[in-house]
């Protein structure tokens, strides 16, 4: 009888890489964790957005703050820029949450008129013309956004439009970090 | 048979296509150009994930081919390079992932099941010749002296 229970072994390898493999089942593979999570954002020095009111430029130094922000990649060719444009206006009115803007390779006029069609609650926007900076943050596509703490530490990407239940926890984390 | 072989080197014709690389990314120097290839060719585009670097044609692995060239022509090493890439994109840029405890399953895994498969089949083609010397058992004996129960149909 004992010589036959192995005949179960497989029935239950099989039940393990079962359960393992359904959890995964839930997961975006196309949502990458960051590399950068609690390390000191990119060095970078930006040039504002051309013909933008007020032209402040965007660097690493105005991200260390001693308070926590959101850093956002953005482009009027993105249409998900466009989806998760509210959701951040939302954030920095309501919420007074500062966002920071990088245009990813963008044409200032038509970021200009982005920001016209769908409001403009961006702290500071640079142009990052040739994607460098983006690149030093590890962006894989267009709408990314960063949570970086006071000290102008990363500490939390999210690829992709921002939806309402990310905005929460992004708003939960920023909170925790005052 | 000509037409046959006329097909395969097509097929094999085709296949430098495959790679995205436009002539104007490519370096000057062939020799740095060709450690650009094998390092495109190992290096994950995160955008697309499962194609290489040099495959792909998403701007991202574009721009990427382009820093990995930069970083050659500025004298670094393909380890730094990479290292370059990882400190940005995580490891999972690497297409090949590094030997680690972590990844042990990763590398040894297909080799093991392959084994204890192996050891299962000799285990089994033992017991039939012995078998086979021996007689087939009695189908209604049920005493459970040998591992294989599987009745008396298959004999």
């Amino acid at each position: 009888m004992a010589k036959r229970l192995v005949y179960l072994l497989p029935l239950l390898v099989f039940a393990g890489l079962a359960v393992y493999l359904w959890q995964g089942l839930g997961k975006d593979p196309g949502k990458l964790p960051s590399a950068l999570i609690d390390k000191p954002a990119p060095a970078f020095d930006l040039p504002p957005l051309e013909g933008r009111m007020p032209s402040d430029p965007l660097a690493t130094r105005h991200l260390a703050t001693g308070k926590p922000q959101l850093v956002n990649f953005f482009a009027s060719w993105c249409g998900p820029c466009q989806v998760e444009h509210p959701i951040l206006n939302a954030l920095a009115r309501e919420h007074n949450v500062i966002v920071q803007g990088i245009n990813y390779k963008d044409r200032p006029e038509q970021a200009r008129a982005f920001l016209r069609r769908l409001g403009d609650t961006y702290d500071r926007i640079g142009e990052d013309k040739d994607g460098r900076v983006a690149i030093d943050f590890g962006v894989y596509g267009i709408p990314e956004t960063f949570v970086i703490d006071g000290q102008g530490r990363v500490r939390y990407r999210h690829p992709g439009p921002l939806d309402p239940p990310t905005a929460e926890k992004v708003l939960a984390l920023l909170e925790a970090l005052q | 048979m000509r037409l046959l072989l006329l097909c395969a080197l097509a097929l094999l014709l085709a296949l430098p296509a495959a790679h995205a690389i436009s002539p104007s990314e490519m370096l000057d120097d062939p020799a740095l150009e060709h450690r650009a290839r094998e390092l495109g060719k190992d290096l994950r585009c995160p955008k697309c994930q499962n194609q290489s670097l040099d495959d792909s044609e998403a701007g991202i692995a574009r721009d990427l081919r382009r820093i990995v060239r930069e970083r050659l022509v500025a004298g670094d090493t393909d380890q730094e390079v990479k290292a370059y890439l990882v400190a940005r994109y995580g490891e999972f840029v690497l297409l090949e992932p590094p030997m680690r405890k972590t990844t042990w399953i990763l590398w040894f895994g297909p080799a093991a099941i392959a084994l204890i498969g192996a050891i299962v089949v000799w285990r089994i083609a033992r017991r039939g010749r012995r078998q086979l010397a021996e007689g087939p058992d009695d189908p209604f004996d049920d005493d459970d002296d040998d591992d294989d129960d599987t009745g008396p149909v298959r004999r």
